[in-house]
């Protein structure tokens, strides 16, 4: 038991009228409303609340925000369970479920503790190096059940996200007192501003230096909120910036957890463009090194301080300060400012490197030129042992907690994620932004600015600026000096050896177990570059991405290659700036809102006929319509049967449907099109197949010409998106004198299939135009008329076969016209119809399927198109590719039928062509197969090498493992000379 | 992600746009070699620099035009129609 609630007024943050209880580990624990789960437990005394990556070493809490390395905890139960969330940057809240990721059986007894013992022999690239042989695949499961890294939710996730998109003149990223006055000025010089602060207050680094004795934090942050209200400053708080892209757009994800009611959304994400972006991030604190300086009990001593101010939680009952910069004797000075004692400043550097500000609070002992070289104590500190820098004497003293302060680091994530470049300042040892970069703006600690006065000058300074104008040069500096390495030396942890101690490791990034003879070791083994030194040891790589230990490791490795910080360099910020759920990018985008299917308007009227839907490029189609207990299969062979008995209804509105208008219309489609549609009389319709560039087939339809300037093509279902831009690509783009309009109207016209035998039976007794009758109205004609006073576009087409009408009307009207046909055709056996008996139908007949017969390769020659391109003397695209020597070659698959031998066997779609058993080339494969009900056997279609010229010949289908014999047939397996067309 | 000034709808995010690669390459006729043929549809100068590219507002106004972009900065130069020649870039401001 160390740390303990500091009596009120101590926790500004806290409403202690609202007490919360939550559960860690099966404990409960006690706070108030403003507590993070992080200060909640350090209130409680808790210290050791984790255990380590790979090393399985206690581990505790060490800093008080979004840059937390080692406090990690599973929040939240099963589906609702997210691994790995910082206790520093969540709310704590009535009810919560929290606890530690990575023990096993419990946090106290933790059975891969003994990787500790084994740390020896487990140094950086240990698993490289080791688990070689025979192959690191046979090691890899144990390892990662090892490293473990918290436990994901099971099950979808049940709560809601949220998406939305803004755009404002200025924003400001990050409301400390810099953000605050930059945002102020630039409201001032009347833009549109918008703040965004990470935590759930504005105040930053200022609003932890309250207790300081003579500090003026209080009074200026309370000044600053009420400037930001007055100039109308949008504040949103608890909303982290997390990337920063091209051309000023910033994400965030704003936390709206703890806000309460069921159904309410957890998380949202921001996309905001500016044309000013001004960042004032802050800095985060730079730990010291020292041996074991991972224990619970170690933290830094900005966290310490903000605990204390915000949480009015001690972390502990008497601190040591371990220290190699001036704002360490800041905290000093609140922590006695708020009771909490501390025993001693550990200070690194020599007394007169002090700046004036370093003044000890009176009482406090500082021993100037001094390092810790140990700790005492395993889940908790119960002291520590100092020694002078030069060595000599070890000196013991007790206490619970030390507080680590060695210098700053900006925080330069956003700015070098949008391309900024660092440089470094030796006197202050921190890189800080190097140049300014267009529409974004640094301001504040993230600039390098670290003089309040100087700061707040300059924050106004760019606030003023206008967006795209000359920003003023930030006045760096304001730390005092901070030696760069602050490492122990060999002389002090010597002295720890006269003792008979063994320095403990000097851990520089606390997630990922990564120790400065880890650093060393890379540079012995020539890691040396930045990117090695981060991919050999992982430093910097676990979910902080390095926020505290990058500098650390920097320093360390270029102590141990002779070179300056910057000339090791630092590696590239990428986003995010820290973790973020995939739910809050999904933006709610799941499940069924994943990608949306369009819906037919009928959908209702094949519901109650018992559809069975299924999506068709982008469509909920109904697949077939089964009757009770009888499976997709058989009810499609049973509907084709039907259809060619009597007579079926088909909902076809996904066709695709574009009208093609203007005087250049038909030497338009001429070029896009492999057939001639410039002959084609008004009233007629041809099949067109389209090519793109390369030659190969992209889709296929009818084309029929409603009048000279105007035409109405139809595409496969799927394609049509593609054909229409396809056709405006190469107006606007190429044949840009072409006067022609490009109108896609799928969803505007619904379509509704009449076929077989009995459909102008059908048609005839609801009263269609007589001059539809097949007698009059020719196959592939298209007739315009009316219908119940709707304007109907009737096509003569069939893609099955057998007698058909597309009849294409208002897309409104389709469920009421399939109502009445369904209810008109009881005498003359109507069915219903779905995709699946469309398919068996139309591979009866031996009709392409683009995509699903064709692939990226497919020539018209290929499917049995090549007479369309001879036939035709004039240019379409795509016609220069097909006399390549590639379009020319003897060998290219061509589309055949095939049977099986034994009339029996069903061929799998993929199944491979050839003549002899694997291993050997393949000469084709299985396109299409189905069960035909009209032959009663299983045909298929296929790509076979050279396949019309081997019409007879046998061959071996293999799938899985086994194969079938088939053999070469003709097309069309079904009624080949087309007398079914006519009814 | 981009900002990009469409002609007619104005400045619109990227992902209402579709780019349609390199702009100005010449067909070349149709009994031209079949090397000259596959330089015409495979390959690509892919610049580090000025790019002159064609972008169509895909979820706007559907037109095309044609842009010059740094590909190493994504600054875009400028925008104009398909039909007009490749601007002059605008001369770098000084210091």
């Amino acid at each position: 038991m160390s740390g303990y609630r500091l009596p009120p007024p101590h926790g500004a943050w806290l409403d202690r009228s609202q007490p919360v209880r939550f559960s860690f580990n099966g404990q409960s624990i006690e706070g108030f409303a403003g507590d993070t789960v992080a200060a909640a437990l350090l209130a409680q005394g808790l210290m050791h609340i984790g255990r380590s990556y790979k090393l399985h070493r206690p581990r505790g809490i060490f800093s008080c925000g979004v840059e937390e390395p080692t406090g990690l905890l599973d929040i939240g139960l099963g589906p609702l369970r997210t691994p790995d969330t910082r206790a520093t940057d969540i709310l704590a809240r009535d009810g919560l479920v929290c606890a530690s990721g990575n023990c096993w059986p419990s946090l106290n007894f933790d059975l891969a503790a003994v990787n500790q013992k084994l740390a020896a022999f487990l140094p950086a690239g240990f698993y490289y190096k080791t688990f070689m042989w025979p192959h690191w695949h046979l090691f890899e499961p144990l390892i990662r059940r090892l490293a473990g890294l918290g436990t994901a939710g099971d099950g979808p996730d049940p709560e809601r996200y949220d998406e939305v998109s803004v755009n404002t003149e200025v924003l400001v990223v990050g409301a400390g007192l810099a953000g605050m006055q930059a945002a102020v000025s630039a409201a001032g010089a009347g833009r549109q501003v918008m703040l965004l602060e990470a935590d759930v207050q504005p105040g930053g680094w200022a609003a932890s230096q309250t207790l300081r004795p003579g500090s003026e934090a209080a009074a200026r942050l309370a000044a600053a909120r009420c400037d930001l209200a007055r100039a109308g400053v949008e504040v949103q708080a608890r909303t982290t910036v997390v990337a920063l892209y091209d051309h000023q757009l910033a994400t965030a994800i704003e936390s709206l957890e703890g806000a309460a009611a069921p159904g309410r959304i957890r998380e949202r994400l921001w996309k905001i463009r500016a044309r000013q972006i001004i960042l004032a991030t802050g800095s985060f604190e730079r730990p010291m090194l020292f041996p074991d300086n991972d224990r619970p009990g170690v933290m830094l001593a900005g966290a310490v301080e903000r605990y204390a101010t915000h949480y009015g939680v001690a972390c502990g009952e008497r601190v040591v300060i371990s220290a190699a910069c001036d704002s360490a004797y800041g905290v000093a000075q609140s922590l006695v400012a708020a009771g909490i004692e501390v025993a001693a400043i550990v200070e690194r550097r020599p007394e007169r490197e002090l700046g004036g500000e370093a003044q000890a609070p009176h009482g406090v002992p500082v021993l100037h030129s001094s390092v810790l070289v140990g700790i005492a104590g395993k889940r908790a500190v119960r002291g520590v042992q100092v020694a002078g820098v030069g060595g000599g004497a070890l000196q013991a003293i007790k206490a619970d907690l030390v507080a680590s302060a060695g210098g700053c680091t900006p925080n330069v994530s956003l700015y070098s994620q949008a391309g900024g470049s660092l440089r470094w300042l030796d006197a202050e040892s921190m890189f800080v932004p190097e140049r300014l970069l267009p529409g974004v703006a640094v301001v504040g600690a993230c600039a390098g600015v670290f003089d309040l006065e100087a700061a707040l000058t300059h924050a106004g300074q760019v606030g003023r600026s206008a967006p795209g104008g000359l920003m003023p040069t930030a006045p760096v500096g304001g730390t005092g000096w901070v030696p760069a390495d602050n490492q122990p030396t060999l002389a002090a942890l010597s002295a720890l050896s006269t003792r008979g101690g063994k320095p403990g490791k000097q851990f520089v990034d606390l997630q990922n177990d990564v120790t400065a003879s880890d650093v060393e070791l890379a540079a012995r083994e020539n890691y040396r570059s930045v990117e090695h030194l981060k991919r050999y040891t992982t430093i910097g790589m676990a979910s902080d991405q390095g926020k505290t230990s990058n500098i650390n490791a920097l320093v360390l490795m270029g102590k141990a290659t002779e070179r300056r910080p910057d000339q090791v360099g630092s590696t590239k910020f990428r986003p995010p700036f820290k973790p973020v759920t995939i739910n809050a990018l999904a933006g709610g985008r799941s499940g069924e809102r994943y990608r949306p299917l369009k819906r037919l308007s009928a959908r209702d009227f094949h519901h109650a006929r018992g559809a069975l839907f299924e999506e068709f490029g982008g469509w909920e189609r109904p697949a077939a319509y089964p009757l009770p207990g009888e499976g997709l299969i058989a009810a499609a062979e049973r509907e084709s049967a039907e259809v060619r008995r009597g007579v079926g209804l088909f909902d076809n509105s996904p066709l695709g449907k574009i009208e093609v208008y203007g005087p250049d219309a038909a030497a338009f489609l001429d070029l896009m099109y492999v057939g001639t549609m410039s002959t084609l009389a008004v009233g007629s319709a041809r099949y067109g197949v389209l090519l793109n560039e390369n030659g190969i087939v992209m889709d296929d339809g009818i084309v029929a010409r409603l009048a000279p300037h105007h035409f109405w093509v139809n595409t496969t279902s799927g394609g049509v998106e593609r054909v229409a831009s396809a056709f405006e690509e190469w107006l606007q783009c190429e044949y840009v004198d072409l006067r022609v309009f490009i109108v896609p109207v799928t969803s505007q016209w619904g379509n509704v299939t009449v076929a077989g035998p009995n459909a102008w039976r059908l048609l005839d007794q609801l009263g269609f135009d007589a001059a539809m009758a097949p007698a009059r109205m020719k196959h592939m004609t298209l007739r315009e008329s009316t219908y119940a006073g709707q304007p109907i576009r009737v096509l003569r087409a069939s893609f099955n076969g057998e007698l058909g009408y597309e009849i294409n009307l208002p897309a409104s009207q389709t469920e009421t016209l399939l109502a009445r046909l369904w209810e008109a055709g009881q005498d003359l056996e109507i069915c219903a119809y779905g995709v699946e008996a469309l398919m068996i139908m139309r591979i009866e007949k031996g009709f392409i399927h683009v995509g699903a017969d064709t692939d990226g390769t497919t020539l018209p020659g290929d499917v049995g198109l090549a007479r369309g391109v001879d036939k035709k003397p004039a240019n379409f695209v795509g016609r220069r590719s097909l006399t390549r020597p590639a379009g020319k070659d003897p060998e290219r698959m061509q589309l055949v039928g095939l049977q099986a031998v034994d009339s029996r066997t069903r061929l799998a779609v993929g199944a491979h062509l050839s003549l002899r058993p694997p291993p050997t080339q393949a000469e084709g494969w299985v396109t299409s197969s189905c069960f035909s009900p009209a032959l009663q056997q299983p045909i298929a279609l296929a790509m076979l090498k050279r396949g019309t010229q081997r019409i007879g010949e046998r061959l071996s289908a293999w799938h899985l493992g086994t194969s079938i014999a088939v053999e070469v047939v003709k097309t069309p397996f079904f009624d080949p000379t087309g007398e079914r067309l006519h009814g | 992600m981009m900002t990009i000034a469409c002609p007619w709808c104005g400045a619109r995010p990227e992902n209402e746009f579709h780019c349609g690669g390199t702009s100005h390459i010449q067909r070349p006729p149709l009994d031209c070699s079949d090397a000259t043929w596959g330089d015409y549809l495979f390959v690509r100068a892919n610049p580090c620099g000025l790019h002159a590219e064609r972008w169509r507002h895909s979820y706007g106004c559907g037109q095309w035009f044609n842009l010059l972009r740094d590909t190493g900065t994504h600054e875009i130069k400028a925008v104009y129609a398909m039909t007009a020649p490749m601007p002059e870039p605008a001369p770098e401001a000084g210091p």
